[in-house]
């Protein structure tokens, strides 16, 4: 199976650069899978899970995303997150902070509609997800 | 001539600073490994910020294209953000940066601009305010943090833009410092605002999908920008502030081995000078009996 090059990229570090064979995104307008010869596609993330697959012993290791922009161009894939971490280092505590924060961007933003619609977004985003993860943890 | 007693206080107390120095070179030197790293490890967000904001910002039009690209159209107000370190003892660093800082609002101020500044950093503030006391609207303080990082950037990136769209000012410059190595810091000034894209750098002519459309992931993007700048200058200045400290200790050191030295000899001297006067008063004593 063809293998293509991602890379995952937070302000603070690298934290996956190598070849796989497709990755789970979750893109703002939905979950999409991503494999080689993909169209060229820039778009925003949504709070959640992405899945790397690959033929190795990695297969299926797990990131946290809080959200930012995947980049797809005929050379590769580049994942600009606004924070990223291993799934494993996640908990409800980080979310909660997460919501946290966001709630008190949105209680200070200003009145400019635009702005307003997208931390309001982004707060719903990050609800759903933590219910999702909670669920998760459940099973 | 100073006694042998002053001439012996004088070299303890130089032997008590060199220690100091020496002391603050090897912290500054086990600190600039992680202020380097850290600066390193943010260089490739930034740069694949720049490439995907250069591919998108080239097929955004002239008047469609947001704020933050295209300016207010105005050339009036212009805000300094000035980075520095919290500390002192690191020789030019900080200076260096404000001089930069100063230049410039001098230069503006004879075209007949309004300046604003906001310090990031206590020690530029410091130098700034004799100078400038009117026009700082701002003083961000760090010193609580040890390790700044991405938060402390997203508060300073979202004050310049609050201030930005409430219009109180038409274009921004950061000044930090950048790290080339531990003996050569370069003061820079960089336009944040509008942004400075080279749509030249465009590498691929590949045609894009958007989701959703370029104009909403360019208003998210560009903000985004802002704050990486902001870490980008924070981060290198970190490395830069330990770089030149250490230098400057390494230089504190050698000038304190220096100054012991000559004073070692100097009161070896007169300690010799004292023998060999009283080895005389006593021949000659014994030669007048």
């Amino acid at each position: 199976m063809a293998t293509f090059k991602f890379e995952l990229v937070s302000p603070e570090s690298i934290l996956f650069s190598g070849e796989v064979n497709s990755v789970i995104v979750p893109a703002v307008e939905g979950e999409m899978t991503v494999l080689a010869g993909h169209a060229p596609v820039v778009a925003t993330l949504k709070p959640g899970i992405l899945v790397l697959i690959k033929t190795d012993a990695s297969n299926g290791k797990e990131f946290f995303v809080s959200g930012g922009i995947v980049e797809i161009n005929p050379t590769g894939m580049t994942i600009l997150a606004e924070q990223a971490k291993f799934i494993e280092d996640v908990d409800t505590a980080v979310l909660d902070q997460e919501i946290l924060t966001a709630e008190t961007r949105l209680a200070a933003a200003p009145e400019d509609e635009s702005e307003q619609r997208r931390l309001h977004d982004q707060l719903v985003q990050l609800k759903e997800f933590r219910a999702v993860f909670e669920e998760r943890r459940a099973n | 001539m100073p006694s042998l007693k002053d001439l012996r206080n004088r070299i303890a107390s130089v032997k008590a600073t060199q220690k100091i120095t020496k002391a603050m070179q090897m912290v500054a030197a086990a600190k600039l490994r992680r202020a380097q790293a850290a600066a390193e490890a943010a260089r490739p967000y930034a740069e694949r910020m720049e490439q995907v904001l250069a591919n998108l910002a080239g097929g955004v039009t002239g008047s469609s294209a947001p704020k933050l690209i295209a300016g207010t159209g105005a050339d009036k107000v212009h805000l300094l953000v000035v980075c520095t370190a919290e500390r002192g003892l690191c020789g030019a660093f900080n200076s260096s940066i404000a001089r930069l800082a100063r230049d410039k609002a001098l230069a503006l101020k004879a075209e007949g601009k309004t300046v604003k500044i906001i310090c990031v950093g206590k020690k530029g503030y410091d130098i700034l305010r004799r100078q400038f006391s009117a026009d700082i609207i701002e003083v961000v303080d760090l010193r609580g943090f040890k390790q700044v990082g991405f938060v402390n950037a997203e508060a300073i990136a979202q004050n310049i833009l609050a201030r930005f769209n409430a219009g109180e000012f038409d274009v921004a410059t950061l000044f930090f410092s950048k790290f080339r190595s531990v003996i050569s810091q370069i003061p820079t000034a960089q336009q944040i605002i509008p942004a400075q894209i080279e749509a030249g750098t465009a590498k691929s002519e590949s045609v894009y999908d958007y989701e959703p459309d370029e104009t909403e992931i360019l208003e998210t993007l560009l903000p985004r920008n802002l704050t990486v700048q902001v870490l980008r200058a924070i981060l290198e200045n970190a490395a830069s502030e330990q770089g030149a400290r250490m230098s400057a200790m390494d230089s504190a050191t050698r000038n304190a081995g220096e100054m012991i030295k000559k004073q070692t000899q100097l009161y070896n001297r007169s300690r010799q000078a004292m023998i060999t006067k009283e080895l005389i008063e006593i021949i000659s004593g014994a030669e007048a009996l």
